[in-house]
């Protein structure tokens, strides 16, 4: 069995630091895992895909439809990358909007939560909707939103990491001052998806 | 992880290394004493962790001003009787292949090995050319990793090859492999000689004719006992799972190939290459045997294809080949699982369909990549535009562009970037359109660029006395591919103080007369300057020195202080100024049309103040 996810979001908000916990999680619980991250050019205010894979793969990427669980970390990235997901992923998205600088400047527009919400429900049975935005702010730091989702990741049924491990990568991954907000944010996201 | 365990990690450790940090690992298993690089994506992160852990380790490791002067730094070290290590990006090796191809006449003695990582789909590069060929062109091994633990096994392979060979060995990498993480088992840390010593031997490091016509016949023996040692590589092996379809590969495409077998239950018969050039004829021949057809999966070029396509027409073999020529695969772009799957599934006439997917049917907004909020290259176009305006130049300025992150210049509302070739091209084609036009040509390049390839064209203007203003955006870093030094900050590639370079000086020395060093935050001034430069004759250039505001902000954030700007609604027009000219992406508009600023965004720059006509912004409290 591969389990497969992939994480999408904007440069800056904690992505492949995320991609990374859940990699180390998962050497610790026994399991092969390989991941792909984004590097360089795109990092500037752009798009960041990571794609992880736990189990026996050989390559990083996955697939259209392929992926067990998508955590989309802005709603609009969330579209993007749904062709990685079939009827039966779990999706995970955080509803905070990041407008891109394109939309001020009058070049794109930007869809409106309402309906981006309305697609995801009329297409994916799984789906959890988290303003992880604002369970961040209430942990304590905007900056712990990527924690809310892990923590939203591991309650979800058939994932396969313990808590207790990802928890013990958190720890050795994050930077020491910061770590009771983030588990605070990280506990709160669990909370979110098990309710 | 720290990154430190890349270096103290004992013998047996499982790692979730990067490709590009297992690379790191491979060198300290190889024992390697000198290491050398100019830094370009996707091969950055080895410098960059090179820079924390090689003075512990006890090598030598420089960024060196360009690709051509690393790799020579690397092939005297292995003239020493060092194992050396040069790394680069793919259009990197193009920069170092004048010394490149030379050193494959001369060969090694310390194993050399020259990594170039490339970049299908082009992710941050001008092209996606297939360095595989350089193998071919100088006459060199060619290895290829698939995954982070073979970039450290296959390093420790390549350096035992190339001392057994006398060659220099190409290591190809490709974006997919550099920025892949996955599980690396640690072997045991080689402690790496200090010095070597270099012993005379013209005959054997000097190519003049006499010399490099017995050399250039060496170079194709060595690569006939190559191609021996290739046939019986542990780095090429074949998986049989049955059937009459072959399959031959190589690199971060086999990973596609091997989970589509054990995903579909293809039955075929693989070769993955690890030792790719000289192609292994007797090995293809052996793997050929009860076969069909053979399909090749590799990325970018036919290069293992056309090599098929010769063995089958040498020895009129009654084979088919399916590839890329016949349309069964891509000739561009990076693969993923669904294009490999669909070439095999081809291939054997399969009936794998393809798995349901969502599609997305709401527009979505562009997000392209951004300078970041506070970057003084912002603030450095905002003035050059206003300037240009004022003197009713409007459209006829043309703006040659360099390699770095003012590259995104491109983009509107700034459109400051119209002509771009390589690293250093901004001055060396402002000098071509300065003679073709009367157009005025205002050429921007950044502060470790210039030093990599821009002082040439520059001396060029002057002696060919051409009329252009290069603009040196001096940010004190090689800041897009992860702030490694240049050569005009105090710091080297070991940690150590080391001597700045004055750009202004070094310009003065080549002769220009007019140069002037400002500070693009003060946009006044700025725009001052530029108007004082388009209006002049000859060579002008202007030194826009400002640090990048990924160092700046490290600072603010180590002293706590941090300022963020505010719009006073009472006193703004909503002319959005700020947005359509400045294009700050901390600013936003919101539904009823008002305009903001981001907290969580905003630098505390200020620039937008001197922006805003209403002297609308003002610091949040």
């Amino acid at each position: 069995m591969i389990y497969k996810i992939h994480l999408a979001g904007v440069g800056g908000q904690g992505t492949i630091k995320t991609s990374s916990i859940i990699g180390e999680a998962a050497i610790k619980q026994g399991f092969n895992v390989v991941m792909s991250e984004v590097h360089g050019m795109a990092q500037r205010g752009g798009i960041v895909n990571t794609d992880i894979k736990i189990g026996e793969a050989k390559s990083p990427l996955i697939g259209k439809g392929d992926a067990n669980l998508i955590i989309g970390f802005e709603p609009a990235e969330t579209l993007r990358s749904l062709d990685r997901a079939n009827e039966n992923t779990f999706v995970i998205t955080n509803s905070a909007r990041i407008i891109p600088f394109t939309v001020s400047l009058g070049i794109s527009e930007y869809p409106s939560i309402e309906k981006i919400i309305e697609f995801l429900k009329n297409n994916i049975k799984n789906l959890f909707v988290i303003d992880a935005e604002k369970i961040a702010k209430e942990a304590g730091n905007i900056m712990s939103l990527n924690m809310v989702l892990l923590g939203a990741a591991v309650a979800i049924p058939q994932f396969p990491l313990r808590k207790d491990v990802v928890v013990e990568a958190m720890k050795e991954n994050l930077p020491v001052k910061t770590i009771e907000t983030n588990l605070k944010a990280f506990e709160k996201g669990f909370e979110a998806v098990k309710r | 992880m720290n990154v430190k365990k890349i270096l103290v990690a004992g013998e047996g450790e499982k790692l979730f290394l990067l490709g590009n940090e297992s690379a790191v690992r491979g060198i300290f298993e190889s024992g390697v004493s000198v290491a050398s690089t100019y830094p370009g994506t996707p091969s950055s992160e080895i410098g960059n962790v090179l820079w924390k852990l090689a003075k512990e380790y006890g090598m030598y490791f420089e960024f060196s001003t360009n690709e051509k002067v690393a790799l020579e730094v690397s092939a005297a070290a292995s003239a020493s009787n060092l194992r050396s290590f040069v790394f680069m990006k793919h259009v990197g090796l193009n920069v170092a292949s004048d010394s490149f191809m030379s050193t494959a006449y001369l060969g090694v003695n310390g194993g050399m090995v020259i990594l170039t990582a490339d970049d299908p789909s082009m992710y941050s590069s001008q092209n996606e050319q297939d360095n595989r060929i350089y193998a071919r062109l100088a006459g060199v091994p060619l290895i290829e990793p698939a995954n982070p633990q073979e970039v450290k096994d296959f390093i420790k392979y390549a350096y035992e090859l190339s001392e057994k060979l006398h060659l220099p060995v190409l290591f190809r990498t490709t974006t997919r492999v550099s920025h892949m993480r996955g599980v690396v088992n640690t072997g045991r840390v080689a402690q790496p000689p200090k010095k070597g010593i270099f012993k005379k031997a013209p005959e054997k490091y000097v190519p003049v004719p006499q010399n490099s016509r017995r050399m250039h016949k060496e170079l194709i023996e060595k690569l006939k006992s190559a191609e021996k040692i290739a046939n019986e590589s542990s780095l090429n092996e074949i998986y049989d799972f049955g059937g009459k379809l072959g399959i031959l590969t190589s690199g971060g495409a086999s990973n596609y190939v091997l989970d589509a077998v054990s995903e579909f239950g293809f039955k075929v018969r693989v070769l993955k290459l690890g030792f790719s050039y000289p192609f292994p004829e007797s090995l293809v021949l052996k793997f050929l045997e009860g076969l069909d057809r053979v399909l090749v999966v590799e990325e970018v070029e036919p290069v293992m294809e056309n090599d098929l396509l010769a063995l089958v027409g040498k020895k009129k073999l009654n084979l088919e080949v399916l590839g890329k020529y016949n349309g069964f695969l891509p000739r561009i772009y990076e693969y993923n699982p669904d294009i490999v799957k669909d070439g095999i599934n081809k291939a054997i006439y399969g009936k794998v369909s393809q798995k349901s997917f969502v599609k997305n049917s709401i527009p979505l907004p562009s997000r392209p990549p951004v300078l970041c909020p506070g970057c003084p290259h912002r603030a450095t176009y905002f003035s050059v535009k206003k300037a240009v305006k004022k003197l009713g130049l409007e459209g006829q300025v043309i703006y040659p562009s360099d390699i770095g992150c003012y590259t995104l210049g491109v983009q509107p509302p700034y459109e400051t970037a119209d002509f771009l070739l390589s690293m250093g091209a901004s001055i060396g084609t402002a000098n071509g359109f300065a003679h073709s036009t009367d157009q005025k040509v205002v050429a921007f390049i950044g502060d470790s660029t210039f030093f990599h390839s821009g002082l040439p064209p520059l001396v060029n203007a002057i002696h060919n006395k051409a009329n252009l203003v290069a603009v040196i955006l001096d940010n004190r870093t090689t800041a897009m591919t992860g702030r490694q030094p240049s050569p005009s900050e105090p710091i080297n590639g070991m940690g150590e103080d080391a001597p700045e370079i004055s750009i202004e000086n070094t310009v003065k020395g080549i002769g220009v007369e007019y140069v002037k060093t400002v500070d693009p935050y003060n946009l006044y001034n700025t725009e001052k300057v530029f108007e004082e430069a388009l209006t002049r004759n000859g060579v002008s250039v202007i030194i826009a020195k400002h640090p990048c505001a990924l160092i700046t902000d490290e600072k603010k954030r180590k002293r706590n202080v941090w300022i963020t700007f505010t719009i006073n609604q009472e006193k703004c027009t909503r002319c959005k100024v700020c947005i359509t000219d400045l294009a700050c992406p901390a600013f936003f508009v919101a539904n009823d049309g008002t305009i903001h600023i981001d907290p969580l965004i905003c630098d505390g720059c200020g620039v937008c103040t001197q922006v805003c006509p209403e002297h609308a912004i003002e610091v949040r409290k």
